[in-house]
């Protein structure tokens, strides 16, 4: 079973052509790049609020976060650093000089920001990390799964046989080759940033540059492996335009520089269990200015930005009975929610980690079409095509009388064109199991069982009210089966192939996959019964098949 | 006819209809060279001989040309002006030779549709896909700067340099800067907005209720008749542009309220015009054979209807006239049955 399957090859053989290496021996002059764009971008736009309020804000909200949320990857001297930057903007006040030290104040907490963010990518901490995640995952693998010692060696099983990489992994090769790839998978697991690593580093492509989560890097061992697969931080607690600005920046020059990102568009995980169906448009945005930026700096010459769409398709997910809870309380309008991790500490991945090897359950990660920043397919030599498969230039998007110029309402316009498009390639890339779709079809009959009741109390109906008829789950089943099978057949969406087995053993797979690492599954069966056992998880996992109509049909 | 502010620019204009014409003259006034694009040879021709077109005199830097590739060539704002039922044709045509930085903005009010029929189509379900000019044009071209032009715009009144305005809806804030740049003039207000779609709804639909008030005209019903009858359209038209996602606000604007007001009170308009003989007992394909142009309306009552099947919202108006248009009733029963009919809340929309 292991022999045939593909192998793929470096794509760039000496890692010193890296351009995540470039850039990490470059440390010093592209932070200043970034940072001198940072200071002309705020001092520029006249749209913005002054100078010495931006300061003022953002320097007292910064000095509150530091008191009253303070986390452990924080730099010793945060506290120190806001005061001194509080006295000397308070000293000022009278100065005749005062915008220009207002300037030296900005500049000094853009360099600030820009070291908190960049990444430490090192070249041999890669090479140990990478060794981690598939030969140390595969041992583990084999260990747990056939008994004895001796199997520690075996090459019998690995990651390969449990992680899918479907759809268009050759285009992707390719057109990493000819120009700078972002890729932009769904978010649904902290799982997926180690995941996506795995899959990068599978196909043969370099390592790729991502923000991750500056809460990721409180856990040590996240945080090691983090860094040395090209992450640089990100901090959801500082919402200043100082810091946004910076991070943006970061992320344009650095696809300015060649390197592949990896951005997660829906920012974070998704909570209610849905495919994204709106996407963070700050970072995408930097795609298109970077683009643009490319092109006016060398013309023909630029090189081409690429988007693919990445879906990652679990049959379950660690956190989804924390994700949905999260869920349910905000939608429910509670104002105040604790976010409770499950991957709060080392020891909890670790066991997390031995389930899944332990126990089989397919995942299967779906590289979609390569797109340009307009969210047009390219070919396998990068070139963009049109609706009716013409070759268009990228170019011509960001031309005005013959002249690229720099249109910020255009280009937010066109963000908004590529946020469509890589939401439309979920939605067709997303591979339905049979796990999603026994979920999907029990919620939806509790739901039409209880049609006079509102979701939060259908979730609270007690043990009583949560069995379904079997006989009647199966038609319903068989049902939505057909119509998602032709949905298939039209290219709207992707099924696994043990869906098309019989109704009963596709059941019966459905069954065993959904949900399987909960401590409470949400649904068994129980000799001519469904039931269900936990209302809440059951929506998560019928939420994954939202947004194809197929409510109509139950 | 070299005015102070004339900007050295191409701008190109296609169709050769009413308001294709009063388009090209407008924008003669600000530009350099206006290119008017004819379908035909002979049409093309009569033109240049004449430099009339029906009441329109061609202003003299207005140029007509048939090569399309010299269209596309020597412009980078093009305005295309065709009826509906031609337009995606006419883009397909088109299509070859735009690029990404055209600006292209339309002024058809009807819609583009495409219905599945129950045997090709294996949810064995009857759908009818519709879409607005600006959809067509995404879909058959690499064109993203798009815009539309609506508002009342009598194209004879504008031919005999009368005071109007109208307003230039895109998404993208270069595209109505252009417009207005090369359009505004002093009889003639352009205002924006950034709502594409429900600016080109509110055209499209205000066609059905300027087909209706034409024949409460016809029955000589009265102007306090008229009036309820406009004003319940225009409920009828914010609900069905609310179902297919559009927004309220350009509905209450010159391309919403304003359009209606001009259409649904003159006998310039063709679908009141086809309204006004349905009510004096002509039959409507003796009046289609009659008139000259297309009355789009007709053909929006039909696409609506059709569209209402699969979307359960409340459409009387639209649906009576579908009636009338297939002789299903008469005018004056539909008369009777509007005034029983069971209309609820006056407005519900603005909530």
């Amino acid at each position: 079973m292991s022999q045939n399957r593909p192998r793929y090859k470096d794509i760039l053989k000496r890692k010193k052509d890296w351009p995540i290496v470039n850039l990490s021996q470059n440390k010093t002059p592209f932070l200043n790049e970034v940072s001198r764009h940072v200071f002309t971008n705020l001092t520029q736009d006249n749209g913005r609020k002054s100078l010495h309020e931006e300061l003022e804000t953002t320097i007292y909200r910064e000095k509150q976060r530091v008191i009253n949320n303070p986390w452990r990857v924080d730099p010793k001297d945060d506290l120190t650093f806001w005061k001194t930057i509080q006295k000397k903007q308070l000293a000022i006040k009278e100065s005749k000089d005062r915008l220009i030290i207002e300037k030296e104040i900005l500049k000094e907490i853009i360099d600030r920001y820009c070291k908190e963010i960049v990444g430490n990518f090192n070249k041999s901490s890669y090479r140990f990390a990478k060794r981690i995640t598939t030969f140390g995952f595969a041992r583990l693998l084999n260990a747990a799964r056939v008994k004895g010692f001796n199997s520690i060696f075996s090459r019998q099983l690995d990651l390969q046989d449990q992680i899918h990489v479907v759809g268009e992994p050759d285009q992707l090769r390719k057109l990493a080759k000819i120009g700078t790839i972002i890729l932009v998978p769904t978010h649904f697991s902290n799982l997926d940033s180690i995941l996506i690593g795995w899959v990068i580093q599978f196909l043969g492509l370099p390592p790729f540059i991502y923000g991750a989560g500056l809460n990721l890097f409180n856990i040590k061992i996240l945080a090691y492996f983090m860094n040395s697969l090209g992450a640089y931080k990100l901090d959801r607690r500082k919402k200043n335009p100082i810091y946004l600005e910076t991070l943006k920046e970061y992320s344009k020059r650095a696809l300015e520089w060649g390197c592949h990102s990896l951005f997660f568009p829906g920012g974070t995980r998704s909570r209610s269990g849905q495919i994204e169906n709106s996407l963070k448009l700050g970072l995408l945005g930097t795609a298109i200015e970077a683009q643009r930026s490319l092109i006016s700096d060398h013309g023909k010459q630029a090189k081409p930005i690429f988007i693919v769409p990445v879906v990652i398709n679990y049959q379950f997910t660690l956190e989804a009975p924390s994700l949905i809870n999260e869920h349910l309380k905000r939608t429910g309008r509670e104002r105040y929610y604790r976010e409770s991790d499950a991957y709060s500490n080392s020891k909890k991945i670790t066991t997390f980690l031995m389930k899944f090897f332990t126990k089989k359950s397919d995942i299967s990660v779906s590289i979609g079409r390569g797109l340009d920043v307009l969210g047009n397919y390219v070919n396998d030599q990068g070139q963009s095509l049109d609706q009716q498969g013409a070759v268009v230039d990228i170019k011509d998007y960001f031309l005005s009388n013959g002249k690229v110029n720099v249109d910020k309402q255009r280009e937010h316009t066109y963000v908004q064109i590529l946020s469509k498009k890589i939401i439309s390639e979920y939605y067709k890339n997303n591979r339905v199991y049979s796990s999603h779709l026994v979920a999907y079809t029990a919620f939806k009959m509790l739901e039409r069982k209880n049609s006079k009741l509102d979701l939060y109390s259908i979730l609270r109906l007690s043990e009583d009210d949560l069995t379904l008829d079997y006989e009647a789950f199966k038609k319903n089943f068989k049902k939505l089966r057909s119509i998602i099978l032709v949905l298939n057949e039209q290219g709207k969406v992707d099924v696994n192939d043990k869906l098309k087995n019989t109704t009963d053993e596709s059941i019966i797979y459905g069954l065993n996959n959904i949900g399987m690492y909960h401590a409470k599954r949400p649904l068994i069966k129980s000799k001519d019964q469904i039931l269900i056992l936990n209302a809440s998880t059951l929506y998560y996992y019928h939420n994954r098949l939202e947004g194809y109509g197929l409510e109509k049909y139950i | 006819m070299a005015l102070k502010n004339t900007y050295k620019v191409t701008v190109g204009v296609i169709g050769t209809g009413n308001f294709g014409t009063a388009l090209a003259n407008l924008l003669a006034e600000k530009c350099h060279r206006v290119l008017l694009y004819a379908r035909s040879e002979q049409k093309a021709l009569q033109l240049n001989q004449t430099r009339k077109n029906g009441y329109h005199e061609l202003a003299d830097n207005v140029e007509i040309i048939t090569d399309v590739s010299f269209l596309t060539e020597k412009c980078n704002l093009i305005f295309p002006i065709v009826p509906s039922i031609n337009f995606r044709e006419m883009m397909k045509n088109l299509s070859p030779y735009l690029k990404p930085y055209h600006v292209l903005i339309h002024g058809t009010k009807g819609f583009d549709f495409n219905k599945s029929n129950k045997s090709s189509n294996p949810l064995k379900e009857s759908i009818i896909e519709i879409f607005t000019m600006s959809e067509v044009i995404r879909q058959e071209s690499s064109v993203v700067r798009i815009g539309c032009i609506a508002g009342p715009n009598l194209s004879k009144e504008i031919a005999s340099k009368m005071p109007a305005a109208s307003v230039i809806a895109s998404e993208f804030d270069e595209v109505i800067n252009l417009g207005q740049k090369y359009l505004k003039n002093d009889r003639f207000l352009v205002f924006g907005s950034n709502d594409l779609i429900s600016t080109e709804l509110c055209g499209i639909l205000k066609n059905i209720i300027a087909v209706g008030a034409g024949t409460i005209e016809g029955m000589k019903l009265g102007e306090n008749a008229k009036a309820l009858f406009i004003t319940r359209g225009m409920v009828e038209m914010v609900e069905i542009a609310k179902a297919m996602g559009g927004q309220v606000e350009p509905f209450l604007g010159l391309a919403g309220i304003g359009d209606l007001i001009a259409t649904c009170s003159s006998s310039l308009s063709r679908n009141y015009t086809v309204g006004v003989r349905l009510a004096t007992g002509e039959k409507l394909s003796e009046i289609i054979h009659s008139i000259r142009e297309v009355a789009e309306g007709i053909k929006t009552i039909d696409i609506i209807h059709e569209w209402s099947i699969n979307n359960p919202i409340r459409i009387p108006i639209t649906e009576t006239l579908y009636k009338i248009i297939h002789e299903e009733i008469t005018v004056e029963e539909a008369h009777t049955y509007m005034m029983k009919f069971p209309f609820t809340s006056e407005i519900k929309f603005l909530n």
